[in-house]
């Protein structure tokens, strides 16, 4: 048995890096005039904001809108400081750019546990990995971060430019800015003279940044904590909203692929006549593998269709490569055989858990597992590629433009200033946007057509065949409890595969240095595990890195989806060995965390915790994830051998709740994701290839099967927590937990199957 | 071929195997009505045939020739909405919204048939997949589009 730690606080990182403190105010994210592309008639004020000719405040939103709300919130974060309504606003997608990097995304995602936040140590790392986001120009929408990342930036950048409204009116009217005031979207003077600010432009050319702003106080905000419908929605009802298979372009040329079916495998031959022979077809190229992506076969047509039919008509030969003998199961058998030769990379330790255990009076142990996941966001993979003038112009619906056209640039063997990027609506993206793989196949489609423009689009069954999966886990969950039936000790033992390296290697091969460091750091791996607040007076958490050949990535709530259920069962396993009411077992464990406990309650008390009618049981399960804390208590009944959900009702603390509206969205939506991983979500893989192609066999939850879902907000002015993600983790265990007491079985084994126990 | 699309009469050249989603995206360039699955799983490729819900994914174009098909961009006026998508606005339902066209589609398929649905006969109606979970406030927002008094559609 190998034993290593790693515990980032044990890193000898000193007070020296304190010194740096302040010296990258979040000041230095306002932009300038420049960054943001001049446009005849308007005015830009910063990197953020620009008054449009006709009055309308145009607003830079860095985020991808992938249905989770950003092109609404992140403005109110400008427009609340501005003191303009929404009615007003005018959202644009930021150009690529240092100031629109996102810094929360690697800050949140360092291996500190919860109770670190805010020591030296915490800040000192924060502060370096901060400065590393900026170098690396990271634009990235993902680990619910957009709000995070936004919230001092963009209520700056909307306080900035409210300053120079200020000046700008009173240059107008000779008067002191402490006379002038914006209100309703207007400049006003103390004597009742107004300014529209369409007819400020000429002044606000004049006016320079100001070098001094101030935040509203909470109390004296107006749309930022009030329900706010959302700006993107009157497109997305009238088909005109613009997603990635949308983009339209004079002479465009469509294409379809098909990648080799075993993970590993390469193209040995293809025979492109069939497919040439096709009316419409204009060529038949072959692509390596790039980006983590497999060789594949494609064929560009007139139109998509055109292309898809003629694909069908080639015989590929593959070579399957060495792994086409792998099996899910094997890899299972090989994590299971992991966990018992290797004690892992230790991520928590408090007290002694193994002392802990042993000093302990009633021993409770199970194992848990959890399968691959595909994404199956509903607009496959595309992405929409033209080469002409010396330039690459690419449009996709991706979560991170900065790494995409770094991987473009690469495949085109051009330099990045010479790719254009423009972002689409996604039609989903849940972390598979996050991926790249599509763009070198793109690229060089592009390239073989150019300077026609091609749009490539896979089929639901190259999108569920060549995802980057959830990896598999399991997880060996050990409790104690003293003689009064009180915890005493928990100590959690995973095995799975490590996302951020790989994803490093595919995106940025020549950073790849160092994976074992990387999976050593990798917080994926345990968050959901060992960030929990439970306060056990002796607490142990390892996690032992396995590699397997199959492609995996971040899904939405990341190793929360699975590390949740592990955790959030066994908590209630221990409560029924403690025989305590599960509610109040956790309510044991939580005395130093009022706001996880107020949480609780207020899901338990709106559930009616304890009272329920007869054939069904509710489960409860609480769970910290991206800064937010979530509890759902759930009501479950048995039809006909399948497990039915009625109802779902769930509290969340995510500090200031930027939109309520789109705050309960994101539950429902976290919660529906949620349900369908824990009733059917299963990618298994035999012969080396992933066996589920289409959406039969990779099933969804359907409007029937849907519980009613109810939404309550802990009131807070914190400052705000991620909703993109907090939903998914806590319904598994919430389900699996009732199930339990509704037929004494206990599932630890996901997706839940009845007949399987 | 000729189609009625939208209440305009439209002649294409496409092979007659191709289906309907693929002759109104990529040669009349109505992107409005999206690819999901290609098996008629999905739903995301709704529209109406003669007020009738129908997966155009399915359909090939030589069997919809002459038909009179609505998509979602004529399912409301530039001036006007149609009640549903004002209520889907009310109720604040799309999220990623790329399902939703098919969404609204199939509900105004239903609306024609059943004009007060309950939730059993909505839920039997709507099987359209959303990867967001829009599924509570789609349902709502049928219900709201369904009390909208007629002169007001």
């Amino acid at each position: 048995m190998r034993r290593r730690s790693f515990i980032l606080g044990g890193i000898g990182l000193g007070g020296a890096l304190v010194v740096g403190w302040g010296v990258l105010p979040p000041r230095s994210r306002l932009g300038t005039r420049e960054t943001l592309p001049p446009i005849e008639g308007d005015v830009s004020l910063n990197g953020w904001v620009r008054i449009a000719a006709d009055g309308k405040v145009v607003i830079a939103v860095p985020r991808s809108e992938m249905g989770q709300g950003v092109y609404t919130a992140l403005p109110m974060l400008v427009a609340e400081e501005l003191g303009v309504g929404l009615a007003q606003v005018r959202v644009e997608q930021a150009p690529i750019d240092a100031i629109f990097g996102n810094v929360a995304v690697l800050t949140t995602n360092l291996p500190f546990h919860p109770d670190q936040e805010g020591t030296d140590l915490a800040r000192a790392s924060e502060w370096i990995v901060a400065k590393l986001a900026r170098e690396l120009d990271l634009q990235v929408t993902g680990g619910s971060t957009s709000v995070r990342d936004a919230w001092q930036p963009m209520r700056l950048a909307g306080a900035a430019a409210r300053e120079m409204l200020l000046a700008a009116a009173a240059k107008h009217w000779n008067a002191a800015p402490a006379q002038c005031s914006v209100v309703d979207g207007e400049v006003r003077h103390l004597d009742g003279r107004r300014l529209a600010l369409r007819d400020l432009i000429g002044a606000l050319r004049e006016v320079p940044l100001p070098s001094e702003v101030r935040l509203k106080r909470a109390q004296d905000f107006t749309l930022i904590g009030k329900p706010a419908p959302r700006l993107d929605l009157p497109d997305k009802v009238t088909g005109k909203a613009r997603y990635g298979i949308d983009v339209r372009l004079p002479g465009m040329l469509f294409a379809a692929l098909r990648a080799c079916p075993t993970i590993g495998g390469t193209l040995r031959r293809v025979d492109p006549a069939p497919a040439l022979a096709q009316p419409g077809v204009v060529r038949v190229s072959t692509l390596p593998g790039a980006a983590g992506g497999a060789p594949a076969v494609a064929v560009v047509a007139r139109s998509w269709w055109t292309a898809q039919h003629a694909l069908e008509k080639l015989h590929i030969d593959w070579d399957e490569g060495p792994n086409a003998d792998m099996s899910s199961d094997w890899i299972f058998a090989r994590l299971r055989g992991a966990l018992g030769a290797d004690d892992g990379v230790t991520f928590l330790e408090r007290g002694d858990g193994e002392a802990g255990l042993a000093r302990s009076v009633l021993l409770v142990e199970a194992e848990y597992r959890a399968p691959y996941l595909a994404h199956a966001a509903l607009e496959p993979m595309n992405c929409t590629a033209r080469f002409a003038g010396g330039r690459l112009a690419i449009w996709a619906p991706t979560q991170v433009p900065s790494v995409l056209r770094h991987v473009a640039a690469r495949a085109a063997g051009i330099d990045e200033d010479k790719v254009d990027v423009t972002i689409t609506m996604l039609g989903g993206g849940f972390g598979r946007r996050l991926e790249v793989d599509f763009v070198p196949q793109v690229v060089w489609l592009a390239r073989d057509v150019a300077p026609a423009p091609v749009q490539l689009l896979w089929s639901r069954e190259e999108d569920t065949t060549h995802d980057f999966y959830r990896p598999a886990a399991v997880a060996k969950m050990k409790g104690g409890l003293d003689a009064n039936g009180l915890p005493l000790a928990l100590v959690a033992r995973s095995a799975s595969d490590a996302i951020v390296s790989q994803y490093v290697k595919r995106t940025y091969p020549s950073l790849a240095g160092g994976a074992s460091v990387v999976d050593a750091l990798d917080k994926t791996t345990v968050q959901g595990l060992f960030d929990q607040p439970y306060e056990f007076p002796h607490r142990h958490v390892a996690h032992v890195t396995h590699r397997a050949p199959v492609p995996i990535g971040f899904l939405r709530s990341v190793g929360h989806s699975h590390n949740a259920f592990f955790t959030e069962c066994f908590i209630d396993e221990m409560a029924i060995a403690a025989r305590r009411d599960p509610l109040d077992f956790r309510r044991l464990l939580l005395e130093h965390h009022p706001r996880h406990r107020a949480v609780l309650e207020l899901a338990a008390a709106r559930a009616q915790w304890g009272q329920v009618g007869p054939g069904r049981a509710q489960g409860i399960a609480l769970h910290e994830a991206f800064g937010s804390i979530v509890a759902q208590v759930v009501e479950v009944s048995l039809a006909r051998g399948a497990i039915r959900v009625h109802r779902v009702v769930c509290a969340i603390d995510c500090g200031t709740a930027v939109n309520p509206e789109i705050v309960a969205q994101q539950m429902e939506s976290g919660i529906v994701f949620g349900l369908t991983a824990a009733l059917y979500g299963e990618i298994t893989i035999s012969g080396g290839r992933v066996e589920q192609s289409n959406f039969p066999q990779y099933r969804m939850l359907t409007m029937a099967e849907t519980p009613r879902i109810e939404t309550h907000i802990v009131p807070s002015d914190a400052a705000p927590g991620g909703v993109g993600e907090a939903g998914t983790p806590p319904i598994a265990p919430a389900v699996a937990n009732a199930l339990y007491r509704l037929n004494g079985r206990r599932l630890r084994s996901l997706p839940l199957r009845l007949a399987a126990s | 071929m000729e189609f009625e699309v939208n209440g305009r009469r439209v002649s294409v050249d496409a092979d007659p195997a191709m289906p309907l989603l693929w002759v109104l995206r990529d040669l009349l360039g109505l992107t409005g009505t999206k690819y999901g699955c290609g098996i008629g799983a999905c739903g995301a490729c709704t529209v109406l045939i003669d007020g009738r819900a129908v997966r155009s994914c399915q359909l090939g174009a030589a069997d919809a020739a002459g038909a009179k098909i609505l998509t979602i961009e004529g399912l409301g006026s530039e001036k006007r909405l149609h009640a549903l998508q004002r209520a889907w606005i009310g109720h604040q339902a799309p999220q990623c919204g790329y399902c939703q066209s098919g969404m609204l589609m199939a509900a105004a398929s239903l609306l024609g048939q059943i004009p007060h649905p309950s939730d059993a006969e909505i839920d039997a109606a709507m099987t359209n997949i959303c990867r967001c979970g829009t599924y509570p406030r789609v349902r709502a927002a049928i219900h709201a589009a369904a009390r909208t008094p007629k002169d007001a559609l």
